[in-house]
């Protein structure tokens, strides 16, 4: 086997703390997990590492009991377990910080631990003892937290001690969790880590399932990597390379450079001053924000998911409203008014490819024709009267964009459902560009996209660019960001941390600005 | 790939609801010793075996449209208007109001001026509550219910101390004048040579119903405000994108909505009863559910299960008078109906959609 | 107005603010699970009749209770069938729920008695009848609290004692037990409760029953206490009003006893006087009678505190791929 014999926590004696034979899991048509193995030694760290929608979450919410495997089985310590629900999976001594916490928002922390792990019928005695417990698990983790702050009063950084207090308090020895670091900072990342050092020197398993390399390469021992629902290498980390994972993740050698010209910027097409926006629980998301793109340049925005760029896209597109001043073509936009909808911005040239095409972007249940006129159904071109949308007219537009846009199956009258992401995607950016917008706002354009719409995508970007356009990108991939921008502005904590050009700049580097670490002035 | 194909979905699954339904209510039919086949024989004698019956059965169904409309307009955007029953009583406080204080000359006109009178009148009894859900966030299914009692109240109110003419005892208010009567079905098909009942109900409203279904059809799948309604009902954030406004749709779904039930008034108060009386929408507002349910949310399935309750209550009318079985059999029938397309729509669904995943698997 | 006055509307009060108690506390154990139950009027409706029906034939008032809560049940776990196992709408299913039983009750009750849909008048054993507590005879010529206690704390029936007991009982179980916290959170976020090893179909098909139980006592205290046997549609929108009151309530106990008390009032008010008259004003006895739903509506859009329901109601638990 290939699992890692070295160990920087326990010396190899026992049998593995998990190992999985032959796990299959399918979702209606879709296969998610197929035929998986693995095996992970106890006192080390092991990593799952894939893109979204490998099935590393469906993998691992089975050994958690979350779901039911159709096919496989799961061993625990060398004896076959079954696991049928979670119940199951905590007896076996197995705990999960899930991606998004499975967490009472108004209980206190202490309520929290104890539910479902209750001493008996009543709560007093239950509560008494989690105390003490929670003081014990503080000192021997350093896992410090209020026990009566209720959670939704609490940071996520916070929230997600609770969920790994709530796994000790359960004695688990192997603790599962998925994509802990997408809504931490840098800081609380580093922590985290800190904390999964301590455990794995305490003897626990653990497995960490990311996306991340960097995350990968600085604290585990051994690596899986899954690629469509399939478990293509497992490796220790010692011996690999990013650029190895990296390609065992997408399954070929990954093209890191667009081919591309030279931007030729021409005027100013985006102003944007002091822009703030605060959400609806009073927080401040956007602190200030100023930047300009030129007609024919790609300003392509970095960051850690959950700094602001979400909320730039958004005001921009007239989703949310904000203060300061934008300016199109050197005319102001509305931020609250009447005219402060998507329906207007499109009016003013504005195009918006959103970051999620199945919550925003697309009706899902719509079909394609529907969807191919979504947020310009009001353009007079495609109402028949007064009353009455030419739907015939929509139809046949819709038939040709697909197929100029190669989308598959080439079938207008299919429902947005009905797509794969990347065919899903494909539409969604044919009805923005085919508008010929001055500007283009695009949030992670290649999102749970295959490889050949990635590259499909990315060269209608630029070639919206090569006719002189505006682009805003807003991408959590670093290579996409560096391959696709002209200039790359990186975004922390509501605030731009500072300008570079990709030619003068490395992952590095922006890694440090992304971590609000201000590098050297811009 | 959708699980099943649209044809399972938009006919097989209500009409297997349909049975269940029927299947139990024979068996509550015999559980009362009753002979359902028997019972089912004089429904459809009473409903439809002569004019008089049909003439009661399409009343009833003409309540029954507008009300399964008003429903399903809001379904489309998602929400669940539960205060038919209270748009209904209003828009029948506007009929009355028009029809008892302006000298109409024809009934034409009439039919015109209480039409509209009613449709304003409830759709401001349900923008109320559309307002509290898109400004406030209150939920519509809650105030709609709260609003059907305090529309009871205000009715209430109003036949007893300001509509009620002098020396009657009952709360309602005097009869309409002659020149706001409309036609009925025997005065509309008599010129044409066609013998209908001049006892039965029936009458030009039902014309006004079937426009509004077409109306309806119109409205949700071929304008921009259709449009943007299912889009809205389907994904918020999506219309939050595409420059929908939420609390503009949800207005106008709702005042569609109630306008809609409000409308039910032209028939039942203007060309039934010829005056407003305490209990005149009998519940056809709740019945409104079932209609929408069973017709899928479309105007065509509407009119057809309009046409199925309207049968349903002259049938359980007939019932009533002839065998021992109460009126309130129909009630239980409504209730089994809403059951089965609404509530447990999955128990249906999700054994038929694993038999045609297991069918075309064997095919592919 | 005399202080004898005040009592007898406060009598009545007690009276007419315990099914609404009951039902309340019933809605409030199913909503805190998750389950939103718009179905509280048919489940009273069905547990009335079926308690009536029992008590008549069996003499035994107690026997009918024991019935109306069967009655209830059967319902709650159809509602508990639509929105839990089989994820259906929580509303319709409670739509659906309340017409059944409105068109049961007269079916069966026409088919047994014959009487156009009621059940014969109980008398007797088959009703419950008013409890006299220690003292009160020999106390009721004490001023102020003889005639306080005489008229207004004894005197009523076993389940109007049962209701008022429901109150420190349901916060209890509710806030210092096992049950009470999973139960709380299930409506929260059942997927904490999942992930924690608890059964969520379990938790809820609970407090689905516990909900049928409430429901039944009310039902049966409405046709075998308050009033001496079923008539068609008895609950009179009862159920609704609980909902409302639930609402008013913010899904807590003592403000459940709270706010049911104070729409009994209202109903007690408007059933001993018709127009009221404030000093010239004159307040029109629909306004006592719309007064519960005015205040829930006001209740719910915020402007006097808002009500925030439980996070997971009305939402069938799947789980989030």
């Amino acid at each position: 086997m290939s699992t890692a014999t070295h160990h920087k926590g326990q010396p190899d004696t026992a049998a593995p703390a998990i190992e999985l034979r032959g796990i299959s899991k399918a979702f209606g048509p879709v296969q998610a997990n197929k035929d998986i193995s693995i095996r992970v030694m106890p006192g080390t760290i092991h990593g799952i590492i894939g893109e979204n929608g490998a099935g590393k979450s469906t993998l691992m919410s089975i050994l958690y009991g979350f779901y039911k495997a159709d096919a496989g089985e799961i061993f625990i310590l060398g004896q076959k377990t079954a696991i049928p629900d979670s119940q199951a999976a905590i007896a076996a001594g197995i705990g999960m910080v899930f991606q998004h916490f499975k967490l009472v928002e108004n209980f206190t922390v202490l309520e929290n631990v104890i539910l479902g792990a209750e001493d008996g019928r009543l709560l007093r005695p239950s509560l008494a003892k989690a105390r003490k417990s929670l003081r014990n698990l503080a000192t021997e983790y350093g896992l410090d937290v209020d026990p009566d702050a209720v959670i939704q009063d609490i940071g996520v950084g916070m929230q997600q001690r609770v969920e790994i207090l709530k796994a000790l308090y359960r004695q688990a020895d192997i603790l599962i969790l998925d994509e802990p670091t997408g809504v931490l900072t840098p800081a609380e990342a580093d922590q985290l880590f800190r904390i999964l050092d301590r455990l794995r020197a305490e003897g626990k398993t653990i497995i960490l399932i990311t996306h991340k390399l960097r995350e990968i390469m600085e604290i585990t021992d051994t690596v899986s990597v899954m690629r469509r629902g399939e478990m293509t290498a497992t490796v220790k980390t010692a011996d690999t390379s990013p650029e190895a994972l990296a390609e065992l993740m997408v399954g070929r050698k990954v093209l890191l450079q667009v081919e591309k010209q030279p931007a030729r910027p021409g005027a100013t097409m985006l102003e944007v001053e002091n822009l703030h926006v605060t959400d609806e629980k009073g927080v401040e998301r956007l602190k200030g924000i100023s930047l300009e793109i030129k007609a024919g340049e790609i300003l392509g925005i970095a960051g850690v998911a959950g700094n602001g760029q979400s909320e730039l896209l958004e005001v921009l597109g007239g989703m949310i409203p904000g203060t300061g001043t934008i300016r199109v073509n050197g005319q102001d936009l509305d931020l609250t008014g009447k005219h402060s909808d998507g329906r207007s911005r499109r009016a003013r040239g504005i195009a918006h490819v959103p970051e999620d095409r199945q919550r925003e972007g697309l009706i899902m249940p719509y079909t394609a024709w529907e969807n191919s006129v979504f947020g310009y159904h009001n353009d007079p071109a495609y109402q028949k009267n007064m009353l009455l949308m030419n739907n015939a007219g929509i139809l046949k537009d819709a038939d040709d964009m697909m197929n100029r846009f190669d989308v598959r199956p080439p079938n207008p009258r299919l429902s947005a459902k009905n797509f794969s992401g990347g065919n899903q995607q494909k539409i969604v950016v044919a009805r923005e560009i085919e508008r010929n917008p001055d500007l283009l706002l695009v949030g992670q354009p290649t999102r749970g996209v295959d490889i050949g719409a990635i590259e499909f995508i990315h060269k209608q970007i630029i070639a919206l660019r090569d006719q002189g356009k505006a682009i805003l990108l807003v991408s959590v991939e670093l290579d996409e960001i560096l391959s696709l921008s002209d200039r790359i502005a990186v975004m922390f904590d509501g605030q731009i941390m500072g300008e570079r050009l990709p030619g003068q700049t490395n992952p590095q580097e922006l890694g440090l600005l992304m971590a609000g670490v201000a590098g050297k002035a811009a | 790939m959708d699980k099943m194909p649209k044809w399972a979905d938009v006919i097989l699954i209500p009409l297997i609801s349909l049975l269940l339904a029927a299947i139990i209510s024979a068996l509550v039919i015999l559980a009362i010793g009753e002979d359902p086949i028997a019972a089912v024989k004089l429904m459809v004698n009473g409903a439809l075996g002569s004019t008089y019956g049909w003439g009661y059965t399409l009343y009833y169904a003409t309540n029954f449209m507008f009300t399964g409309l008003a429903v399903a307009v809001a379904f489309h955007a998602s929400l669940f208007n539960i205060g038919g029953e209270g748009q209904a009583m209003l828009g029948g406080l506007g009929v009355a109001l028009i029809c008892l204080f302006v000298p109409w000359p024809h009934w034409s006109l009439a039919l015109l001026g209480a039409t509209a009178a009613a449709a304003v009148f409830g759709a401001a009894w349900a923008a109320i509550p559309a307002y509290l859900q898109a400004r406030r966030g209150s939920h519509i299914v809650i105030t709609t219910i709260m609003f059907n009692f305090i529309a009871a109240a205000v009715l209430n109110y109003v036949l007893v101390n300001v509509l009620r003419p002098t020396g009657q005892m009952d709360p309602a208010t005097g009869k309409f004048p002659t020149a706001t009567h409309l036609p009925t079905l025997h005065d509309i098909l008599s010129p044409l040579g066609i013998a209908f009942s001049k006892a039965a109900p029936a009458n030009v409203s039902l014309i006004v119903a079937v426009l509004a279904c077409v109306a309806v059809w119109l409205l949700i799948w071929r304008t921009r405000f259709g449009y943007e309604l299912r889009a809205y009902g389907f994904s918020e954030s999506g219309a939050r994108y595409a420059g929908i406004s939420p609390f503009r749709i949800t207005m106008l779904a709702m005042m569609i909505s109630g306008g809609l039930a409000g409308m039910m008034a032209i028939n039942n108060v203007m060309g039934e009863a010829e005056r407003l009386v305490m209990n005149a929408v009998e519940g056809a507002g709740f019945i409104g559910i079932a209609v929408a349910l069973m017709g899928r949310n479309h105007p065509f399935g509407v009119f057809l299960a309009a046409i199925l309750f309207g049968f349903l209550y002259q049938g359980g009318a007939e019932l009533a008078l002839w065998t021992s079985i109460p009126r309130e059999l129909i009630t239980v029938i409504q209730a089994l109906v809403i059951l089965f397309t609404g509530a447990l729509d999955n128990m249906v669904r999700m054994p038929l959609e694993k038999l045609f995943l297991a069918l075309r698997r064997k095919e592919g | 107005m005399d202080y004898l006055t005040i009592l007898q509307i406060l009598d009545s009060t007690i009276r007419l603010a315990t099914p609404l108690l009951l039902a309340c506390l019933a809605g409030l154990f199913s909503e805190r699970a998750g389950i939103f139950d718009i179905g509280l009027e048919g489940k009273m409706l069905m547990a009335a009749f079926l308690s009536a029906a029992v008590a008549y034939v069996s003499g035994s008032a107690w026997l009918g209770l024991l019935a109306g809560i069967a009655a209830s049940m059967a319902l709650s776990i159809l509602h508990g069938l639509a929105s839990i196992t089989f994820r259906g709408n929580q509303l319709i299913s409670g739509v659906a729920i309340n017409f059944l039983a409105a068109g049961l009750t007269v079916l069966i009750a026409q088919d047994w008695f014959r009487q156009g849909g009621r059940t014969p008048s109980l008398a007797g054993n088959a009703r419950f009848e008013p409890i006299t507590l220690p003292f009160a005879e020999t106390l009721q010529s004490v001023p102020v609290l003889g005639p306080l206690y005489h008229d207004l704390i004894s005197g009523h029936t076993a389940l109007v004692y049962l209701a008022f007991a429901c109150v420190p009982a349901t916060w209890w179980v509710l806030y210092r037990t096992r049950f009470g916290l999973r139960l709380r959170a299930v409506g929260e976020n059942p997927a904490a409760v999942d992930t924690a090893g608890v059964s969520v179909v379990g938790l809820r098909y609970a407090a689905v029953v516990i909900c049928g139980i409430l429901c039944g006592i009310a039902g049966a205290y409405l046709a075998t206490a308050l009033q001496a046997g079923f008539v068609k549609d008895m609950t009179a929108g009862r159920g609704y009003i609980a909902l409302a009151a639930l609402i008013f309530a913010k899904w807590r106990p003592w403000y459940a006893l709270s706010a049911t008390l104070l729409f009994g009032l209202l109903q007690a008010v408007a059933l001993r006087y018709q127009n009221i008259d404030l000093g010239g004003v004159i307040i029109p006895v629909q306004v006592m009678d719309a007064l519960p739903y005015i205040l829930t509506v006001v209740i719910l859009a915020g402007f006097v505190g808002k009500a925030i329901p439980p996070r997971a109601g009305g939402e069938p638990y799947v789980k989030e791929r």
